[in-house]
């Protein structure tokens, strides 16, 4: 009885705490669909693909974005080559050192972003001017700025995940390919590298996000080249429109698009292992639908194909559905309902003015004059069409 | 194959520190033979084999290699190939990938490498498995593989570190078989290490004992097995019954021991130890328990001790007797199986008798713990 009781517990816990982690991401999707100017999902208005459209026609977002793909790329190099060497040198450096070692290589982790931000700008400016080059040398551009502030941190990121793979190196396989006659750069190239392949793809896939989301560190350096993060930030300080909610659904798409079909190959290679060494794949038959081979038992493989059937459902209908009409609909219909409010209060004031205006001793003049002062701003706005256009739009 | 090479081990000593790990180890191996270590793990010969392989370099002492000093040569410049006791297959290279690694580094075409392949292959008796990776084949397979692996680097001599020891018995005992018919057939000097005697005795054309660092003793099997040089090579190589006493007498090569237990015995004095023995002295005396029989006829040579039984055995090709020794070691005597009936003689003192030829005395010392 308990155990049933706890067990709903645990249910309704994970309900929560996934409506929690998701909940905004859902609402957030919801609103670039929204024909609605504030991001909004609830009075759910017209379904419009606009959001997209005028996302795409924004120059300075297309532009930090461009930007921030720049910079993630030269992130994503220097911090990979510096993680990866400082990942061997730590597995290599005297013993008694290591410990130290370790400690500096990762202080820049638990440095605020804005620190390391002011201090990449400060400390290349002097040797800007050390070596007496003028504003425009390339040690105080922006992009060079904004690589080489980024990787400081992020260096030791790709780091953690270097050392997490070499601790699992066998020494002994460099030790057996060089006394097989290969020199120490081709131990490094043909042994070394390809067992490091993994580490390195998650490294440059972490640095590349970590350089993608950055801001605090940013904010200091980028100059000329604003990053997505930037541009979006002083967007937001206008106000937001769905155009953000619509770029917000295009990246989460895109990661779980990436993420189901990284699953899905990773699966799909193990099936290939095991088929390879002789284990009988048991796939599932009698009565049910037989699915092609990559699918049997590799829901993410199922899953990615949903998604990109979707993806092209979606900007099909995108190219053929015209919400103007909806909206013009809209617009008509708030238009009516405003006109009967009015309306309405009209009569209610008419009522209240004929009904008790002779037997109560106020002045017939100032008692209308009272109430509509209160609702007034309503009263004049209503008919000016102005403010409708706010309303419906 | 090219004029056989053999290595040369000059006072080699080598220390981590403040520990010896090899002290003043003086070995001369034929070129072509096969070559074992054989000692208890931990006694340094993984040391020995990577200092020539030269992964670590000499504390002092000289390693040399078909005569050449091999001071300052990097491992990948050595005509050696080692075969590491875990294997150490690279995991991500197919089989004739790794086999043909040696060619790769130097820039042996694809095609001529497979072909190279497939004769390694055939060789180590893996004919049509060069796709594979390595986690997909079973302990005796890997095994092959790193033999022929190290064998298309076309060593001169070849360092094999314990390589059996990961597999089974049965498997242990044929791959024993398929080492020594490969050493025949492609005539390079091998130098095997392992701790087991029975590879030690059944492969090698010549074996050294090690104890600690040091090596107590070189020889053929039957040398080191017949006429062991110390107290730890008589214990470690196969059973041995020792009985400790004082020397009584000194006649020739022979030695008259009282023991504390089993009255006096006579022995013979091993080989590396004529000399070395004086009136009065402590000594042991080694009887092998296949060398000890019941008393029966007087016949000629023969001579006997007298002990408790404690315990009797039946073993299938043999009967064993377990009998009261000194030092708390019991003296064990193996009777071989002929179909006789055995007559139990538990709780009785019986005489044995054995020759003097196999009855080997030698100064007291350490023994191999077992
Ligand atoms: N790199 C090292 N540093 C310190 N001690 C070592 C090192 N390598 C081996 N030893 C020590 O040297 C001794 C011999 O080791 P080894 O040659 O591996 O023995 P084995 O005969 O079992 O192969 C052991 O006591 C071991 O602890
Ligand atoms: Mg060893």
């Amino acid at each position: 009885m308990s155990q049933l009781g706890s067990r709903i517990g645990v249910q309704i816990y994970l309900v929560i705490f996934f409506a929690y982690l998701l909940g905004p991401l859902v609402i957030m999707s919801v609103t670039a669909f929204n024909s609605s100017s504030f991001p909004s999902a609830m009075p759910w208005e017209c379904l419009t693909f606009d959001w997209f459209r005028s996302l795409l026609q924004d120059s300075r977002i297309m532009n930090g974005i461009r930007n921030s793909i720049l910079i993630g790329a030269g992130t994503v190099v220097l911090s990979v080559l510096m993680g990866l060497s400082g990942a061997l040198v730590l597995m290599r450096i005297w013993p008694r050192l290591r410990a130290t070692y370790y400690t500096i290589v990762i202080a820049p982790i638990l440095i605020p972003g804005v620190v390391l931000g002011i201090s990449t700008l400060v400390f290349w400016d002097r040797i800007n001017r050390l070596l007496g080059l003028g504003p425009g040398s390339v040690l105080s551009n922006g992009l060079f700025l904004t690589i080489l502030g980024q990787s400081t941190f992020i260096a030791s990121y790709c780091m953690l995940v270097m050392v997490a793979r070499l601790q699992r190196y066998d020494e002994t396989l460099s030790e057996a390919a060089l006394d097989l006659g290969a020199t120490p750069a081709q131990v490094f190239r043909k042994i070394l590298l390809p067992f490091m392949r993994p580490a390195i793809v998650t490294a440059a896939v972490l640095a590349f996000l970590a350089s993608f989301e950055n801001y605090n560190t940013t904010t200091f350096i980028f100059g000329e080249y604003p990053t997505l993060t930037i541009e979006l930030s002083q967007k937001v300080r206008y106000g937001v429109t769905p155009a953000v909610s619509a770029l917000a659904f295009i990246i989460v798409a895109l990661t779980i698009f990436i993420a189901l079909a990284n699953e899905a190959i990773r699966r799909r290679r193990e099936l290939v292992a095991a088929v390879r060494s002789g284990a009988s794949v048991t796939v599932a038959a009698g009565g049910r639908v037989t699915l092609p081979r990559i699918f049997s038992g590799n829901i993410s493989a199922v899953l990615v194909v949903a998604m990109a059937m979707g993806t092209i459902v979606m900007i099909g209908t995108a190219s053929v559905y015209r919400p103007d009409q909806c909206i013009a609909d809209l617009r008509q219909e708030k238009q009516l309902a405003a006109q009967k409010r009015a309306e309405e209060l009209r009569r209610q004031r008419d009522a209240k003015t004929g009904g008790t205006g002779e037997n109560v001793g106020i002045d017939p003049v100032t008692s209308p004059a009272a109430p509509p002062r209160s609702q007034g701003g309503g009263f004049e706005t209503v008919f000016d069409p102005g403010v409708l256009q706010e309303l419906g739009n | 194959m090219n004029a056989w090479v053999g290595v040369e081990l000059e006072n080699l000593s080598i220390r981590f520190g403040d520990f010896v790990a090899v002290r003043d180890a003086n070995v001369n191996i034929r070129g072509g033979d096969f070559f074992s270590f054989l000692g208890p793990s931990g006694c340094g010969k993984t040391t020995i084999l990577r200092a020539v392989s030269g992964f670590l370099a000499p504390s002092s002492g000289n390693i040399l290699i078909g005569g050449k000093n091999m001071k300052g040569v990097g491992p990948n410049k050595r005509p050696t190939a080692l075969i590491f006791q875990n294997l150490a297959l690279f995991p991500l290279m197919k089989v004739w990938e790794n086999i043909t690694f040696s060619m790769e580094i130097r820039g042996a075409r694809a095609a001529e490498r497979r072909k190279r392949a497939d004769e390694l292959l055939e060789m180590v008796a893996l004919t049509g498995q060069g796709d594979k990776l390595p986690a997909e084949l079973s302990g005796g397979q890997k095994q092959r593989v790193a033999i022929a692996r190290a064998l298309c680097a076309e060593p001169h001599v070849l360092l094999l570190d314990e390589p059996l020891s990961a597999l089974d018995l049965k498997l242990r005992q044929h791959m024993r078989t398929e080492l020594r018919e490969i050493q025949k057939q492609v005539g390079i000097t091998f130098i095997y290490i392992t701790h087991d005697q029975g590879e030690a005795l059944t492969m090698s054309d010549s074996i050294a004992v090690m104890r600690a660092g040091v090596i107590d003793q070189i020889g053929n099997g039957r040398a080191i097995y017949n006429d062991p040089a110390t107290p730890f090579a008589a214990s470690f190589v196969g059973e041995n019954n020792v009985f400790r006493g004082k020397v009584v007498q000194i006649i020739g090569h022979e030695a008259l021991i009282r023991t504390n237990r089993s009255g006096e015995i006579r022995a013979r004095i091993s080989t590396a130890n004529l000399g070395k023995l004086q009136q009065g002295d402590s000594a042991m005396v080694f009887i092998r328990p296949e060398a000890l029989d019941m008393a029966g006829a007087d016949l000629e040579g023969d001579h006997y001790v007298s002990a408790r039984v404690t315990n009797e055995e039946f073993e299938g090709d043999v009967f064993n007797i377990f009998m009261e020794g000194d030092g708390g070691k019991e003296i064990k005597v193996s009777l071989p199986n002929r179909g006789q009936s055995f007559e139990s003689h538990k709780g009785r003192t019986v005489t044995l008798r054995y020759d003097v030829k196999n009855a080997v005395a030698m100064p007291a010392g350490i023994l191999a713990t077992e």
